[in-house]
């Protein structure tokens, strides 16, 4: 699982990382594909990733996913993006699948069990868990709480739920008592590893200055 | 198909304005990627309604001055955007038990298709080599009490965007309650479309030629005429 929507709460210094660390044939959960050649993007155009599961594959500047697809070199499980949430939110809660009427009646169902509740068809979904999760937080304390920077929080509490490592970094490390109890949005124990990142990149201006990675 | 004489009507500013026109004070709205984000030029705080984006933030402000964007505030388009006094930000899951748990008012949404059921089809072509992408659409129709279409009311090439059945791909079935296009207001209903409003100019014999699925007029519409009075 990779954080972030857009490049918001993209955690662009831990994908570089895992290109540097050689993992491949993954399974990538993340609502889009990167953009330009760094990032997520430059994970796939390493030939890392054998699937994606995602809401919304292309966007401005992402081509290296499209291309490798309409080539058959990367397979595409697609969800709608609620669905993708609450599949990521139940897995990290212990529940192996909902129902759902998002998609109901459309190719995004077909092959799916379908079940009437009060009149109305809703599709069962799987939830969702991952072996790694990489997650970008703005600030974190030793025990692993978390709190999130805007619109970048968007994936990232319910994808450190659902993980069985969750690594996260932040651009701020405070000591214990620096995060207020009542602010915390991620409580610790999701979160099996933190790393400080005090600046990280901004995947669109990297993505303007025509920059790859690795 | 056969198309129709061009027709112009209202400008998407204009249609967004008559969309805008129909959310009432109170309202959580949900606004997509393209004309619809029009609408927040014509309603908002100020009118009492509140707009959320998907990606996780409720009470969106307009876009902030050129040189204040702030790459982690942006909105559904991935477009910088502002938060008003009193917003809050959340997590996706959130985000969409808003949405799919019936918390939201209306969605205004772009369309490929409608069809004379109310069926949308906004997301795929199902080319062969298109990239499927799909979104938050598939959970709004399904979980905001009312979706509104703002969308031209045929294709660039003057194809009926309005349909007897949708021939793309659906984003839901039976979702959509009305259609504010540059040439009309049409109300999805069990009996079939019905024309709540023409443009100035548009009859409904014109609107007709362009429209894929049979209408009619409710039984009172205002008198856009050119010359009427506003």
């Amino acid at each position: 699982m990779i954080g972030g929507f857009g490049e918001a709460g993209s955690p662009i210094e831990l994908i570089h990382a895992l290109i540097d660390q050689g993992a491949k044939d993954l399974t990538v959960i993340s609502n889009n594909t990167g953009s330009g050649r760094v990032g997520l993007a430059a994970l796939i155009a390493a030939g890392r990733v054998r699937k994606m599961i995602c809401s919304y594959p292309r966007s401005a500047n992402s081509t290296v996913f499209p291309e490798l697809y309409r080539q058959g070199r990367i397979e595409l499980e697609l969800t709608p993006q609620g669905t993708l949430a609450e599949r990521i939110r139940a897995g990290g809660a212990g529940i192996p699948a909902f129902y759902t009427a998002a998609a109901v009646g459309t190719v995004l169902a077909t092959g799916k069990e379908v079940r009437r509740f009060d009149g109305r068809e809703f599709v069962l979904e799987p939830g969702l868990r991952a072996d790694f999760a990489l997650v970008k937080a703005q600030r974190g304390d030793p025990y692993g709480n978390l709190v999130y920077h805007k619109t970048a929080r968007n994936f990232g509490p319910i994808m450190c739920m659902a993980a069985r490592i969750t690594i996260v970094q932040v651009s701020e490390l405070v000591a214990p008592g620096g995060l207020d109890p009542e602010t915390v949005i991620t409580p610790g124990i999701f979160v099996q590893r933190l790393v400080v990142v005090a600046q990280p990149a901004q995947e669109s201006r990297l993505v303007k200055e025509g920059r790859s990675y690795p | 198909m056969k198309t129709a004489p061009a027709a112009a009507g209202w400008t998407r500013e204009q249609m967004a304005q008559r969309a805008a026109a129909d959310i009432p004070a109170g309202a959580y709205v949900n606004l997509g990627i393209g004309i619809p984000e029009l609408v927040a030029q014509f309603t908002g705080v100020d009118a009492g309604v509140i707009f959320q984006t998907e990606n996780g933030l409720l009470g969106m402000g307009p876009a902030p001055a050129p040189g204040h964007e702030d790459p982690e505030l942006i909105n559904a388009g991935k477009k910088a955007v502002t938060a008003i006094p009193g917003a809050a930000y959340f997590h996706h899951a959130d985000s969409f038990a808003m949405i799919r748990g019936g918390h939201i008012d209306i969605c205004v949404l772009g369309a490929m298709q409608v069809s004379a059921a109310g069926d949308l089809a906004n997301w795929s072509t199902g080319e062969a080599d298109a990239i499927p992408a799909v979104g938050g659409a598939m959970d709004l129709v399904a979980g905001v009490k009312r979706v509104f279409v703002l969308t031209e009311h045929t294709t660039k090439t003057g194809v009926p965007k309005i349909v007897s059945a949708c021939t793309y791909p659906l984003t839901g079935r039976k979702v959509v309650d009305r259609i504010y296009t540059n040439l009309a207001v049409i109300q999805v209903t069990p009996a079939g479309l019905v024309v709540r409003e023409l443009a100035p100019g548009i009859s409904l014999e014109v609107l007709q030629q362009h429209t894929g699925a049979p209408l009619r007029l409710a039984a009172t519409v205002p008198d856009n005429s050119p010359g009427a009075a506003s």
